[in-house]
């Protein structure tokens, strides 16, 4: 199928508008396939093959969804959160399905992270993907000793969950509070060696930005963003909370719209790369986050709708690139044109 | 590989006001992911509702040209009110089939027990065992009215003898199905196993009486579920040894001994 650029991208005088750094742009003579467009991205020094990660908490270790395709498709993993011991995680009901999203309260239900090194990590290694290990601690002291142990056993990037249930200051304390997030930031980044620090940030503030900053300054390497955003649905006839905790976090495409401002806002106050995740269930979804400054995507609660949400994300993406005649993707980070 | 496949939809029948009895022709899945009766399916059910909705399968078969799967499922909420309305022709999204069935013997003689909407994978065990060595099953099952009855007339083709009882006394027996069981077990002790499905209540007394008589229990829970194959971890169900299990994966069945009956 050779289409010139014009009939493949009606607007091509506005892109080169918004594309004059763009070396890619291609002459009006060539056509793009999807095999000609460059997927690979650089998230804070790790290069990934597409901008596709599946999200914490969506996708397990990957043995699952790995029954249904082959992992190497994906451009990474951030594994189900870690901490430092086993975890049984909450009572059921953990989910709860929303107008077009889900509120879950699993509670970090994990096997501890040296269960994770020992039976996992080598499963994920027989794959051609990054892993990125998430995690989650009581303490500061404990994100310091995952991160040793992980930075040993070999993994790509770390990614500090800040927003975890149960922590000495209580609650999303060191989400919320940027003194608290730097403190978690400083000790990951002090005893993770050479492996990336990405921070996970949660949404349940009054300015992200506040916290990116605070985050930022401690020597992140990365930030990955939205986490779920706290709530609650209600049986009306038992009067019942639906989720045995009363509360949980909500996520899926319902949350799509929060997480595109958010990861807008901070990637105009910080320089750092972004992870942006958050609903993403379609190429133009993944799209508008890389337009809003992520440089990566990841897909979550899509998966538990399709379990090749991913790979059509990946593939849409590549459209999206074709369309608009962009030879690398990565070329959509932060081509938003703000009014 | 495990797929997610677009199933046409071959057969539908009205068991009642709102029961449906449809089947699929489902390609290769049951000659590829069938482990035993009680196994489920995961559906997904219009663009209204994001998350699929498990149910479990009645019977399947490996068949010419593609295999058949039947599910017995009732109009609850939007999702299974979006799937009964679907026409013979139509497609469905499916995953399948997913978790562990009932372990059976086919040398082996069973107590089946359902409750309710928990009768369509007991009808399936009753089909798969029809054939045993030691005879056919008896199938002990519930209903809150005669008008809410469904695949008798199966389960008397399938099974040695059906006894079923009704919470108003319409039809059969008055009263819960685990005073039946143990009338049964009081005149007949020769059962190798139970197998049971239907809502918590039911399965916990039906446990207890298994214990009481001896007699080993296989039952088939049910959680609020997320992504059907093992990897959300939302339904989690409690076992007696304090861990937690998952559904959708380690079952939907489980020996009744492992099961937290008051978590």
């Amino acid at each position: 199928m050779a289409e010139t650029m014009e009939s493949c991208f009606p607007h091509a005088d506005e892109v080169q508008k918004y594309e004059q750094t763009s070396s890619a742009f291609p002459s009006g003579e060539e056509s793009l396939s999807p095999a000609s467009v460059d997927l690979s991205v650089n998230l804070a020094g790790m290069i990934m093959k597409n901008p596709v990660v599946v999200a914490s908490g969506t996708f397990g270790f990957g043995r699952e969804y790995g029954q249904f395709y082959d992992l190497s498709e994906l451009g990474g993993i951030c594994v189900k959160g870690l901490t430092l011991h086993p975890r049984e995680g909450n009572p059921s009901p953990r989910i709860a399905e929303t107008p077009m999203g889900i509120l879950n309260s699993v509670g970090l239900q994990n096997p501890g992270v040296d269960s994770f090194i020992q039976m996992e990590l080598p499963f994920l290694r027989q794959y051609n993907l990054k892993v990125i290990a998430n995690i989650s601690g009581n303490t500061p002291e404990e994100y310091g000793i995952m991160c040793e142990k992980l930075d040993q056993a070999g993994v790509d990037m770390i990614e500090v969950n800040i927003s975890c249930p149960n922590v000495k200051a209580g609650g999303l304390a060191y989400g919320t509070q940027p003194k608290l997030a730097a403190e978690v930031t400083r000790i990951a980044k002090d005893h993770a060696g050479q492996t990336p620090v990405m921070v996970k940030l949660s949404p349940n503030v009054t300015d992200v930005t506040e916290i990116a900053k605070a985050v930022a300054d401690m020597g992140a390497d990365a930030l990955s963003l939205i986490n779920t955003l706290r709530g609650m649905r209600i049986d009306v006839n038992s009067r019942r909370p639906i989720l045995k905790m009363n509360t949980g976090g909500l996520s899926g495409p319902a949350v799509l719209p929060v997480a595109v401002r958010m990861v807008w806002e901070t990637a105009q106050a910080v320089q750092l790369p972004i992870l942006g995740m958050g609903g993403v269930s379609t190429g133009e979804d993944a799209a508008q986050m890389m337009l809003a400054g992520a440089t990566a995507v990841a897909v979550g609660t899509a998966c538990f709708v399709d379990p090749y949400a991913p790979l059509h994300v990946r593939d849409g993406l590549s459209q999206v690139a074709i369309e608009q005649g962009l030879i690398h993707i990565s070329k959509l980070t932060g081509g938003i044109r703000p009014w | 590989m495990k797929v997610e496949r677009h199933c046409k939809i071959v057969r539908k029948d009205w068991l009642n006001r709102d029961t449906v009895y449809m089947v699929m022709e489902a390609g290769d899945m049951v000659r590829t992911s069938w482990r035993g009766p009680g196994q489920f399916i995961h559906i997904k059910c219009g663009d209204g509702v994001l998350l699929r909705r498990p149910i479990s399968i009645c019977s399947c078969s490996c068949d010419t040209p593609e295999d058949l799967v039947s599910i017995v499922f009732e109009a609850r909420g939007a999702g299974t009110q979006w799937l009964i309305h679907r026409r013979v022709g139509d497609e469905l999204d499916i995953l399948g089939l997913l978790g562990n069935g009932f372990q059976i013997d086919k040398a082996c003689r069973y107590l089946l027990v359902g409750g309710g909407i928990g009768v369509p994978p007991i009808r399936g065990c009753a089909q798969y065992t029809q054939h045993n060595q030691r005879g056919k099953s008896t199938a002990i099952v519930g209903f809150r009215s005669k008008e809410r009855a469904i695949l008798l007339n199966h389960l008397e083709e399938e099974c040695v003898k059906v006894l079923p009882a009704t919470d108003d006394g319409s039809l059969g027996y008055h009263g819960y199905v685990d005073e039946l069981v143990r009338h049964e077990l009081e005149q007949d002790g020769d059962y190798d196993a139970i197998l049971a499905c239907g809502p918590k209540p039911m399965l916990k007394n039906v446990a207890e009486a298994a214990a009481q008589f001896g007699i080993p229990c296989q039952v088939s829970m049910e959680e609020r579920m997320g992504c059907g194959v093992g990897a959300c971890l939302v339904c989690a169900c409690n076992m007696a040894d304090g861990s937690r299990k998952h559904v959708c994966k380690a079952g939907p069945v489980f020996d009744a001994k492992e099961v937290d009956w008051n978590g």
